[in-house]
């Protein structure tokens, strides 16, 4: 008998262990419709990246609210830049934030407006300044409107 | 051992080994091998003669998926390429392009730069990276806990409540494009703002992109514009070599481009 104990031991540590993986592994994971070689997963996870939190709404969603700004930008060269890339995302504005963010920084406006010595690329094609000769030390929107930039404030 | 005690002893072992056995999930070879369709397949299109740099994708898709917005990993980034005329190249994405490209001169790293003159400027161009949904991806294929993974409409997903963070997937990636997320301390990477295609809205990065660089499209739809750029225009890929399939797809893309 005393040969068969190691055995015992064995058979209890198997049983052990396929015990702790039936309670630790979660029913739904598995093998899912990519196979086994890149499908294998927990499939609620899916879901769970499905919950995130959208935070950029568009611009559709600020017309109603501020339909001045609104206007102006769709009548400006600026019409194709979404108003949340200058005062960052609406989450559920206005009730959570109550005000979004203005960005006066010059930073911001030469992202697009630096001149870039760049003949192959579509940064040429925009309208570019040198920041440090361009009214250093004075922000932008002193003398353009973000929301309709061309001649005169 | 007597005869009687070995066919004993054998008959004991084979049923211990056929319990445990049993315990065990049989797999159905057509579960392992074969791949069951979807009607959606995620993929992306980058116009890098549209792009200018100005860096709004990478800043709303940190800000729309949490990434730490000072820590320097981003899930998208712009690289720009300068090529002189005497035939050098360089390249720079400080801090990924969150704040653009606000002078021209280039980052080489470590508060190190360097001036171009624009006589000296034979070719410059960006170009937008972000995660290419493999269609033969190396990172989940070395995941050994099953914590990444491809889903149906081709999107490569991590579980965080899965991931152990030993990290082979961020080697595994011939594209770079996984980093470790510093909060959740697992592993991070793009995937197609996937809660935001999945309610029918574009990606944030797309929805930011002002010059119409970015797209996403369902391949599987031959009347969606994307899936028509890419099945009659000259499109190509990054490191086609490799065999991964990627899914992002590029025009312009230049030889330099890495
Ligand atoms: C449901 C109506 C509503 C919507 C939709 C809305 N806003 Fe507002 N917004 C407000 C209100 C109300 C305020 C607070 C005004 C105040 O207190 O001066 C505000 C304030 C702001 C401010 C700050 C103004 C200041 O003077 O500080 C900005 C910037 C702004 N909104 C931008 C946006 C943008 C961009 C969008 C679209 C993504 C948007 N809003 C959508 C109602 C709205
Ligand atoms: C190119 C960047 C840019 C875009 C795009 C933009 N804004 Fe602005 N916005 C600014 C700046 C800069 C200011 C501050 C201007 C100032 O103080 O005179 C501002 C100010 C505001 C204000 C508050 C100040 C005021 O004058 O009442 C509101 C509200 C606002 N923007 C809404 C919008 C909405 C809505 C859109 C989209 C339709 C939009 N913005 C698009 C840059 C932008
Ligand atoms: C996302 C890129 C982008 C950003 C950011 C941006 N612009 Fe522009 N801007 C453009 C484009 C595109 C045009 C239209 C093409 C042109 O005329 O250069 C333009 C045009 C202009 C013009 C020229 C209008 C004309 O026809 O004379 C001015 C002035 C201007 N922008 C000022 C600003 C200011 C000030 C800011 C910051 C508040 C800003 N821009 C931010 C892209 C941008
Ligand atoms: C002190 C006022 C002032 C400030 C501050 C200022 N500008 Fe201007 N900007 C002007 C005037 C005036 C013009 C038109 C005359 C000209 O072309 O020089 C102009 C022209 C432009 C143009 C069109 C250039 C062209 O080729 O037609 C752009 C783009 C521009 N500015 C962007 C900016 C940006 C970006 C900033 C901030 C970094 C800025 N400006 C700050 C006064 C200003």
């Amino acid at each position: 008998m005393h040969v068969l104990r190691p055995l015992f031991v064995f058979l209890a540590f198997v049983g052990i262990v396929l015990m702790a993986r039936f309670l630790y592994v979660p029913a739904d994971f598995g093998i899912h419709e990519r196979g086994y070689m890149y499908g294998w997963h927990r499939k609620s996870n899916e879901e769970e990246w499905k919950q995130v939190r959208v935070k950029y709404q568009g611009m559709e969603y600020c017309s109603g609210c501020h339909p001045d700004k609104n206007k102006a930008l769709r009548e400006s060269p600026h019409r194709i830049i979404q108003c949340e890339n200058c005062h960052g995302p609406a989450i559920e504005h206005p009730s959570e934030p109550l005000k979004l963010s203005i960005d006066r920084s010059r930073e911001l406006c030469l992202r697009c407006h630096t001149y870039l010595p760049y003949p192959t690329s579509n940064r040429s094609n925009i309208k570019g300044i040198d920041p440090e000769r361009h009214n250093p030390g004075i922000e932008c929107f002193m003398c353009h409107n973000p929301h309709k930039p061309g001649p005169g404030r | 051992m007597t005869r009687r005690e070995f066919l004993k002893n054998t008959l004991r072992l084979t049923g211990a080994l056929a319990m445990a056995g049993s315990a065990i999930e049989i797999l159905k070879p057509d579960s392992v091998f074969s791949a069951r369709p979807s009607d959606v397949r995620w993929v992306f299109l980058v116009d890098t003669y549209k792009c200018v740099g100005c860096g709004m994708c990478v800043r709303a898709c940190k800000l729309e998926n949490e990434v730490p917005y000072d820590a320097n990993v981003t899930r998208t980034w712009v690289e720009r390429y300068v090529l002189t005329k005497d035939g050098r190249l360089l390249a720079d994405s400080p801090k990924g392009a969150r704040d653009g490209f606000i002078s021209p001169r280039i980052d080489l790293g470590m508060g190190e730069y360097r001036e171009i003159r624009p006589e000296e400027i034979e070719k410059a161009f960006f170009v937008p990276k972000l995660c290419n949904q493999c269609e033969n991806p190396p990172c989940v294929q070395v995941c050994p806990v099953g914590a990444t993974y491809q889903a149906s409409d081709g999107v490569v997903l991590v579980d965080r409540k899965w991931c152990i963070g030993c990290g082979y997937c961020i080697m595994a990636c011939p594209y770079g494009v996984r980093f470790f997320h510093p909060v959740y301390k697992v592993a991070e990477k793009c995937n197609f703002c996937y809660h935001r295609i999945n309610k029918g809205l574009k990606p944030a990065c797309v929805l930011a992109c002002p010059f119409d660089a970015r797209r996403i499209g369902n391949i599987k739809d031959p009347d969606d514009p994307v899936t028509k750029v890419i099945t009659k225009e000259r499109v190509s890929v990054l490191k086609d070599e490799y065999g991964t399939k990627p899914q992002v797809y590029y025009i312009g893309l230049s030889k330099e481009v890495r």
